[in-house]
């Protein structure tokens, strides 16, 4: 199951720069796992120690927020768009 | 309330627009906006409200002007270093525009001051540089009913969204919660490019100038824009209220708790 995935700024240096990635899984849980085997480090930065993802970072399955679907169970089919979107802090 | 043939030259441009007009301009000038940080963000967002006329510009930020704010923070000079950035800031919206009533407040909004600086204003912009003034301006927004634009930037990535407390999804509905302290680099730690901050900047003071005009349907609601400068790309994600969102969900009335209005 190949995915596509937008990449964040502040998580990019563990993808080489990299803005979109491609990763594969059968759901989001399977996709986190197989990102950082491609990118070690990058899902400390998305999930919390117990798994769950973090309560500032977003993901969504073309478009749709996770949390409103199965979570880190929500199925995966080919050709799908993922993105994380992490809060921004800065302003001035 | 009528425009003056002054007001009706200065303003042409806009009034010639039709989804905002003579009656919009009427608006804007009734229009009491507050701006929360006169910085990156603020700067841009307060110079384009002073320019559309609006009537009245609350400024808040406690920081002084140093020589490293001036790459981005455009209302501020050379001339101006060490001199607070609130009365830096009035001065050069009331050159701009000497009919924009400017209030300044150099304190830093916290859960004390928040709601008596909040409350005599209509829309609120949020261009602070912290989670937890986020946070707090979220709260207070949906506490005492403020629409408010809510914006982060760092490096070449800026994100950016309009809420209005119990219509739409609050900035808590899409993040739950402040990261803890470190997790997420900010500007000072990371890097801003000044045109990042104007770009934001200026979609925060279009939002509130077309919340005044009577666009309301056309704010940047229930999104998430996300611009990223690098690859040049504008993203909308749609996000939803969340019925157990703990600012404003359905047992959230009283639970979270504001000093300033508990």
């Amino acid at each position: 199951m190949k995915v596509q995935v937008r990449v964040p700024t502040p998580l990019r240096k563990f993808t080489n720069g990299a803005d979109e990635v491609n990763a594969q899984g059968n759901n989001v849980r399977a996709l986190v796992e197989d990102l950082d085997r491609n990118f070690p480090g990058i899902k400390e930065r998305i999930c919390d120690e117990t798994g769950k993802i973090r309560r500032f970072v977003n993901v969504y399955v073309n478009g749709d927020d996770i949390r409103f679907l199965q979570n880190l169970e929500t199925a995966l089919k080919e050709g799908d768009n993922i993105s994380i979107v992490p809060a921004i802090a800065g302003g001035v | 309330m009528r425009l003056t043939p002054e007001q009706i030259e200065r303003y042409s441009r806009q009034i010639m627009i039709p989804d905002l007009g003579g009656r919009g301009q009427i608006r804007l000038r009734q229009g009491r906006v507050l701006v929360v940080g006169a910085g990156g963000l603020g700067c841009p967002a307060a110079f384009y409200l002073a320019a559309a006329g609006i009537g009245k510009l609350g400024l808040v930020d406690s920081d002084r002007v140093e020589l490293s704010n001036l790459q981005r923070q455009i209302l501020h000079s050379t001339m101006d270093l060490g001199r607070e950035k609130v009365e830096s800031a009035k001065e050069k919206l009331n050159r701009l525009n000497p009919e924009v009533e400017v209030l300044t407040y150099a304190v830093r909004l916290d859960e004390k001051t928040a709601a008596e600086i909040v409350m005599p204003y209509d829309f609120i912009i949020d261009g602070s540089d912290n989670f937890a003034t986020k946070f707090l301006v979220n709260d207070i927004g949906v506490a005492l009913g403020k629409p408010f634009s809510h914006a982060g930037i760092v490096r070449l990535q800026g994100q950016i969204m309009t809420a209005l407390p119990g219509k739409s999804a609050c900035y808590r509905c899409v993040f739950k919660a402040p990261p803890p302290p470190g997790e997420i680099l900010n500007c000072q730690q990371a890097g801003i490019l000044g045109a990042i901050a104007g770009t934001i900047g200026s979609i925060q003071a279009t939002e509130a100038i077309k919340y005044f005009a009577g666009m309301e349907e056309d704010l940047l609601v229930d999104r998430l824009l996300t611009y990223d400068a690098k690859t040049m790309k504008f993203r909308t994600i749609e996000v939803r209220r969340d019925p157990h969102c703990r600012a404003c969900g359905e047992k959230a009335r009283g639970k979270l708790k504001l000093a300033s209005t508990a």
